[in-house]
């Protein structure tokens, strides 16, 4: 397989997910065990005995090679489709408008509005975050609860429960087997690394969160930011450190509290009428940290509820639980 | 186009076809990360620095680790398992 070339290899993914032919072609010697006495086979032979018209033999012909033929023409079609899609794709991109060109589509009246309005209207001046949080907030809470239901579902898939596990005590590891219950304590690079990075990524994170209103960044790059500092921290520590301020508890409140925070900040906007909300807020000094109105809490819960969500990831696919 | 971003864009098209050329999982994961390092900066001269810092954290970062331990729970990564057991038989001795 080594020295087969890429070309080889291609052909070779292309016929992946194809049948496997040992499975159904059928040998020779198969085709001799038939037992003639039964009434079907019987009826084959008066068949065969009899003036084949050409329309038997072919569904006979087509019996014996129409598996082969099929693959060919799998293989075949697989590498046509491919090919003309990649074509097709490049066509369209030959055709797409240049990039930041002044007479693209997107270039309409939405955009004018969101440029012309969002330091007024919503207190950011970066505008990205006017339109995610304030325009088109009702959109972002949909997807925080999209992050939210993922992280239910793989909790209900991967979390183990048991008796070990609910005191608190794991069974041995060499008893098990697990590979999940070895931690990766010994590693020296990574711990003297992880000293480094981890408090950086916790500032950074927290700093991207808190200019999200006024610098580019925002809710869920910065909880993607601690997220990784929380993940780093177990991977070079072991769990048993970061349970010390971040366990299962710590979690579900974390958790379950910016959802509900987040929600009721957007039940308010749409009470509202989600147009001219913020004549009741005090929207702060564009630039600033606090301005934007009710931006910068919805930053702050976003980017907690996405860091939980990225740690509750990583943690119950290797060892089942917060 | 600068030369630059042409650069990375030809490194994009290499890493996306040697990743599903790559046979190894473990190889493929390493050149996917690589592939969202190199999307993160044309995020960057795309002028979009927020996107390229969370292509950089979940891209790079979170999803190539959650793959990582993927392949380590159905026990894809040979090396490491069989260091284990050889540890493990050197204890037992």
């Amino acid at each position: 397989m080594k020295n087969k070339g890429a070309l080889s290899r291609l052909w070779s993914f292309a016929e992946y997910g194809s049948f496997r032919e040992e499975e159904f072609t059928l040998s020779p010697s198969d085709e001799r065990h038939i037992d003639t006495d039964t009434p079907e086979n019987r009826w084959l032979t008066t068949v065969q005995n009899s003036e084949r018209s050409v329309g038997a033999r072919a569904a006979s012909w087509f019996s014996r090679r129409g598996v082969e033929i099929f693959q060919r023409l799998y293989r075949v079609a697989a590498v046509f489709i491919c090919f003309t899609l990649i074509g097709v794709l490049l066509a369209v991109v030959a055709f797409l408008p240049p990039f930041g060109g002044a007479d693209n589509p997107a270039v309409n009246e939405v955009p004018e509005r969101y440029v012309a309005g969002a330091v007024e209207e919503t207190g950011a001046t970066n505008a990205v975050a006017g339109m995610i949080s304030a325009y088109r907030g009702f959109d972002t809470l949909g997807e925080a609860h999209v992050l939210f239901v993922a992280a239910c579902s793989v909790m209900a898939l991967l979390r183990i429960d048991g008796p070990a596990r609910r005191h608190g005590c794991l069974p041995d590891p060499e008893m098990t087997g697990e590979d999940m219950d070895f931690e990766p304590n010994s590693d020296l690079i990574l711990r003297k690394a992880a000293k480094i990075l981890v408090p950086l990524s916790f500032i950074f994170g927290l700093y991207v969160i808190l200019n999200g209103t006024s610098s580019p960044g925002g809710g869920f790059s910065g909880g993607a930011l601690m997220g990784a500092g929380v993940i780093l921290n177990s991977v070079a520590f072991g769990f048993s450190r970061t349970e010390r301020f971040f366990g299962e508890r710590v979690y579900h409140i974390v958790k379950t509290a910016c959802l509900t925070v987040y929600a009721l900040l957007m039940a308010y906007f749409i009470y509202m009428g989600a147009n001219g909300i913020y004549d009741h807020v005090w929207l702060g000094v564009p630039g600033g940290i606090v301005s934007g109105g009710l931006i910068l809490p919805i930053n702050i819960a976003v980017g907690f509820e996405v860091a939980c969500t990225m740690y509750c990831f990583y943690a119950l696919f290797r060892k089942g639980g917060l | 186009m600068t030369l630059f971003e042409g650069l990375l864009l030809a490194f994009l098209i290499i890493c996306a076809i040697s990743v599903s050329v790559t046979r190894n999982l473990l190889e493929s994961i390493i050149i996917y990360m690589g592939f969202s390092l190199i999307m993160s900066v044309i995020w960057l001269t795309l002028e979009a620095p927020d996107l390229a810092i969370t292509e950089a954290a979940v891209g790079a970062g979170v999803t190539s680790l959650l793959f990582f331990a993927t392949l380590k729970k159905i026990h894809a990564i040979k090396a490491e398992d069989a260091k284990q057991k050889d540890e493990e038989e050197k204890h037992e001795k």
